[in-house]
């Protein structure tokens, strides 16, 4: 069972601010879908944990710029929420 | 008077070859229709200023000779596909004003066959849901009962098909987002095999899952628009080398599997056990072979899917951050621009998806959740290769019932993820899919449309546009 603090940790983990509202119906909510979910372990530990997921494979391409270089420097500016003098502008750090 | 109702991408071709009506006239013949319905059904969240400028450059390549079968063709996009200069919100608060930079390579290819490009359809915020309800900007309406939903997420691209206002749509599937709308608005949907058609400039919902697909009223346009938007794309590592399927359909008995074990889950409405029994016989009287399978593991399919999309879905919106682009709440430091850009930005499903894939791929439960969730998902594909060295397709109804009206789920997150029983498992595997038309069921006077789907192994897509036509009877 969850907890009302799981669900700050993992909002906090998230980057989402809740109010308290939100807080208890995700509990009530995502309890349940966990509870549904959990019916995977005994399916697993029945057929055992041989079986390997998925195949994978390796995709490369040449080593080199996909772009000119300031190509797209107009269109992504104009796209930032806020920007000067062709950088994103972002709150001070340190 | 261009007849919209009946009107396919082949009869419009024709038509425009011949001269009997311009690119324009048939643009504005749907924009019309548009002005006429779309305030009810709120198939669009855009209709784009320039359609008939569009129209325009399509009657002069028609003009000079250079008009391919798409040349001139009215098509929706969904939400969720970018097109370079154009607002592509995913149906998201947080992307309200984000103007796309570059286009979709399934842009791409419709643009160089001089398509329409009508607007941009409604979905269900970034395609999390199976209604259209999960929109910011407010639910679509079925335009066979407008109490009701069209299905989702593409529900728009569905809607805006089934009520004229465009010959075609492109949407996108995850667990159903396609198949499911062609089904509650009686049309034509294709989930095509995970790497054939290239996701580059798809907003990412479920990475491992995702597919953009075709809907229209038929088969052939839905076949016309597969083989347009198809093949490899260095852009998109997961999509694979183009593979039709060999040999001559025309005419070809098929072997069709049932997987009855699958089918008595619970929860299918009568209407559909009935509908789904009547598409049988008619499959055996046009002398197809019926065979009964199982898929022991698809039972499981839904556990699965709401572990691994969760999961991929709180990685996909990590970039939804109010940073580089999109919406930006300011607060106190860096940190709190997050915070609130995000709870501002993003609605509650997504939000819900995004805690819940944050628990399940967190430390110490990473393993007990997404690992076992991957492991069954590999006895889910394997239950369809198994079944596919016995028979050519497998049939089941697309959706447990006809649409449902609108709040009558969206309050039981479980309750709406059931809808996609029949669905998901496709994706899960990464196998074709189309949902196909198959009758109605008549409630408080509104005929309500019914689907069937039918799924083929990998790249059996031809197969799939086979068995459909014999059973539609479509030449």
């Amino acid at each position: 069972m969850l907890e009302i603090k799981d669900i700050e940790k993992l909002a906090k983990l998230a980057r989402i601010e809740l109010t308290q509202e939100e807080k208890e119906s995700l509990l009530k909510e995502v309890d349940p879908i966990l509870g549904y979910v959990a019916q995977l372990k005994e399916v697993v530990s029945s057929v055992g944990e041989t079986k390997k997921a998925g195949e994978l494979r390796n995709v490369t391409r040449e080593d080199s710029l996909p772009n000119e270089t300031a190509s797209n420097t107009e269109v992504l500016v104009a796209d930032m929420p806020e920007s000067q003098n062709n950088y994103l502008k972002v709150k001070k750090i340190l | 008077m261009i007849d919209l109702k009946n009107l396919t991408i082949k009869k419009a071709h024709e038509a425009l070859m011949k001269g009997e009506y311009t690119s324009v006239e048939l643009a504005t013949a749907y924009l019309e229709q548009i002005k006429k319905t779309d305030g009810d059904i709120h198939a669009y969240l855009e209709v784009y200023s320039d359609v008939l400028e569009q129209a325009q450059k399509a009657d002069e390549k028609i003009k000079n000779g250079e008009a391919g079968m798409l040349t001139g063709i009215p098509i929706s996009i969904k939400d969720n596909i970018l097109i370079k200069g154009r607002i592509a919100s995913s149906a998201s608060k947080i992307l309200e004003n984000y103007t796309a930079t570059y286009d979709a390579t399934v842009i791409e290819k419709l643009k160089k066959e001089s398509v329409v490009f009508v607007g941009r359809t409604n979905m269900d915020e970034f395609a999390m849901g199976g209604s259209t309800e999960n929109s910011a900007y407010g639910p679509t309406k079925n335009p066979y009962d407008t109490e009701r939903v069209p299905g989702g997420s593409s529900g728009g691209a569905a809607a805006s098909v089934a009520s004229d206002e465009a010959l075609v749509a492109l949407g996108s599937d995850t667990g159903g987002s396609i198949r499911q709308p062609a089904s509650f608005c009686g049309l034509v949907g294709l989930k095509p095999t995970y790497g054939a058609v290239s996701r580059h400039g798809v907003m990412a919902m479920g990475s491992s899952l995702d597919q953009i697909g075709p809907f229209g009223k038929t088969v052939e346009d839905v076949e016309i628009l597969f083989n347009t938007i198809k093949g490899q794309d260095k852009m998109d590592s997961t999509t694979i080398p183009d593979k039709k399927d060999k040999g001559d359909f025309v005419d070809k008995k098929f072997k069709i599997g049932v997987p009855k074990d699958f089918l008595n889950i619970g929860g299918i409405d009568e209407s559909v056990s009935k509908n789904f029994q009547e598409t049988l016989e008619k499959l055996k009287s046009l002398g197809h072979e019926i065979i009964d399978i199982k898929l022991p593991n698809l039972k499981y399919s839904l556990a699965v899917y709401y572990v691994i999309v969760p999961a991929e879905v709180s990685s996909n919106m990590a970039r939804f951050d109010g940073m580089r682009f999109g919406k930006r709440i300011s607060g106190k430091d860096g940190i709190e621009d997050y915070f609130l850009s995000r709870q501002a930005g993003l609605g509650k499903e997504v939000r819900r998806r995004i805690i819940l894939g944050t628990y399940v791929l967190s430390s110490g439960y990473y393993d007990a959740f997404y690992n076992k969730a991957n492991i069954v998902r590999e006895l889910i594909t394997e239950d369809y290769k198994k079944a596919f060295e016995k028979v050519d397709v497998i049939i089941t109804p697309t959706t447990p019932g006809p649409a449902f009206k609108i709040g009558e789920k969206s309050g039981d997150p479980l309750k709406m993820y059931l809808e996609d029983i029949f669905t998901v498992p496709v994706n899960l595997a990464g196998v074709p899919a189309i949902s196909i038309p198959s009758g109605f069921k008549e409630v408080d006077g509104k005929k309500l449309p019914l689907g069937i789907q039918l799924i083929a192994k990998h790249s059996g897509e031809e197969t799939l546009f086979a068995v459909s036509k014999s059973l539609l009877g479509e030449k």
